[in-house]
């Protein structure tokens, strides 16, 4: 499985320079190669799951709780206006 | 060229909590960034917990529409940047959603299938402005007030971020713009009969996206062009009668259109180009490690259904057969639950009055009462005054008419010259004069006759 760098960059929403697209190819495939070894297990009589937990139905009722303040929720942010996440413009 | 449709569309629903955390979930017109938490906000180390009303109401709505439930189910991450995302992916759910292959009936008979019905997160809201504006930037030193110049931004406000989602998914079994009209409009009666959402398209708790193409051969075509932005009931016929257009010029230029996502301009009447569209396999979904999968009890699902409220076409069939209503009556009394429910508290009280149904259902219709203001048992006291007047012998009016016009006439002159108050007082006087109760068109149609 060969890996294409640029797209993977792009989905990531990373601006790599020629260099890094290079370095970083390299350094994908190997992680690829080192992760098929997995393929050599057999797995024939495991039953398959996404999760380890074992967990299952964990869910909250419908009840509300305390939010941040609007000066709490943009304490962190860059710029704000009006009460808003100034951003730069996405149009 | 047959076009071939498919719909997806989204219900907000009204629970008083978000999907994943206990925010408030009502956002509508509330103050920007009032509604949130880690969570919500997508901040490092937050613990999504889903919300059990969201999905049993999401459970509900699939079986309104004849879907099967699974014994199991999880969430999944759909991965894509946006500044309305603030996790980078969105919680949704791909290869296993609450409810699968269903289907709904349309009025022609013509069925329409549904793939499936899923739980989802809502996204933030953006605002865009072109600059000029005051803003105020954090700085060590305090805030500073900063002039943007021409400077283009956009805003994000984060209320509905996390807002419970019940995604609809079709086949693409529609061929023409008047099914989807009627199909949207019995999800968005069948979402309010369950009471789960308002489901009111311009507010934006009911949204829905048509996949649209052409095809030759009756085959699936290679391409699809998604439309969104379409928040009226209005909107969705011009929309796709556009889009069917013009993909119907590209095709007989011999050219195949660009596979898409194009919104409407309701300014412009017609469809704009806005992203070609992602191939799905680049949102890499992937299972939601933060959520552990939910797996339902053939008793759970059985109790949910007992829970759920009557459907339309049941509601329907009932009102036809209980109260012998004809088709016409019973569709225009069932298409709401509010007037459904006035309707039958007003026959159960009219039952020890003697009123029958069928009255109580041309009044309604008839005079169509304001449902706020007048209350079913004053609704049946109106009916029962209007249909109990006292059969007065016609003689007795026409001697006590004369006799009022005669000790009136001031009254009559200014009757003749026009003024109408004049008339309701002659009226009120033959009324009063005879005690009984008598109907007023009666005295009007007896005073014009003597007047003439």
């Amino acid at each position: 499985m060969k890996i294409n760098v640029k797209h993977v960059a792009k989905l990531a929403n990373l601006p790599l320079s020629n260099e890094e697209e290079k370095k970083f190819e390299k350094q994908l495939n190997e992680v690829l190669s080192y992760v098929e070894k997995l393929n050599e297990k057999d797995v024939e009589n495991i039953e398959e799951t996404n999760q380890t937990t074992g967990l299952e139905n964990v869910t909250r009722e419908d009840i509300n709780t305390i939010c941040f303040a609007q000066d709490e929720a943009l304490s962190n942010s860059k710029k704000n206006h009006n009460g808003m996440f100034k951003i730069p413009k996405i149009f | 060229m047959k076009p071939v449709i498919g719909l997806e569309v989204h219900i907000e629903l009204k629970t008083r909590s978000k999907m994943f955390c206990g925010c408030s979930a009502d956002y509508f017109g509330k103050k920007p960034n009032t509604h949130t938490c880690p969570v919500c906000l997508g901040l490092p180390g937050a613990l999504p917990v889903p919300n059990k009303k969201a999905i049993e109401w999401c459970v509900m709505l699939g079986m309104a529409l004849n879907c099967k439930i699974p014994h199991f189910s999880k969430f999944d991450r759909k991965n894509y940047f946006y500044p309305d995302l603030p996790k980078g992916y969105q919680i949704s759910q791909y290869d296993e959603p609450f409810c699968v292959n269903g289907s709904i009936k349309l009025s022609t008979g013509k069925k329409i299938r549904i793939r499936r019905v899923h739980m989802e997160e809502d996204t933030a809201k953006l605002v865009h402005e072109l600059g000029n504006q005051k803003s105020t930037r954090s700085t060590s030193s305090g805030q500073e007030i900063k002039n943007q110049k021409d400077e283009g931004y956009s805003l994000i406000d984060f209320n509905r971020s996390g807002v419970p989602l019940a995604e609809i998914v079709t086949e693409p079994d529609f061929d023409d713009a008047k099914d989807v009209k009627e199909y949207l409009q019995k999800i968005q009666q069948i979402a309010r009969y369950l009471e789960i959402s308002n489901a009111d398209m311009e507010k934006g708790d009911m949204r829905l996206e048509p996949n649209i193409s052409l095809s030759k051969d009756g085959k699936l075509p290679s391409y699809k062009i998604e439309v969104k932005n379409i928040n009226s009931f209005r909107f969705v016929e011009k929309a796709i009668e556009f889009e069917i257009r013009r993909q119907t010029e590209i095709l007989q230029k011999g050219q195949t259109p660009i596979q898409e996502t194009r919104g409407w301009d309701e300014a412009k009447q017609k469809t704009i180009s806005q992203r070609t569209k992602e191939e799905a396999s680049d949102y890499r979904y992937f299972p939601e490690p933060d959520i552990p999968p939910i797996r339902w009890a053939k008793s759970q699902i059985s109790n949910l259904k007992s829970q759920m409220r009557e459907l339309p076409k049941e509601k329907f069939k009932r009102f036809k057969k209980d109260y012998e209503l004809s088709d016409y009556d019973t569709e225009i009394l069932t298409r709401e639950t509010t007037i459904a429910d006035y309707f039958e508290d007003a026959v159960r009280i009219g039952k020890n009055k003697n009123i029958d149904a069928k009255k109580i259902a041309k009044f309604i219709m008839n005079r169509k009462p304001s449902i706020e203001e007048v209350l079913p048992a004053k609704l049946v006291r109106n009916i029962e005054s209007a249909t109990t007047y006292v059969n007065i012998n016609e003689e007795e009016i026409k001697i006590t008419v004369k006799k009022v016009l005669k000790n009136n006439s001031q009254a009559v002159e200014d009757f003749k010259k026009g003024k109408t108050q004049a008339l309701q007082y002659l009226v009120g006087s033959v009324m009063r004069a005879l005690k009984g109760k008598v109907d007023p068109r009666v005295v009007i149609e007896a005073i014009e006759n003597e007047l003439k």
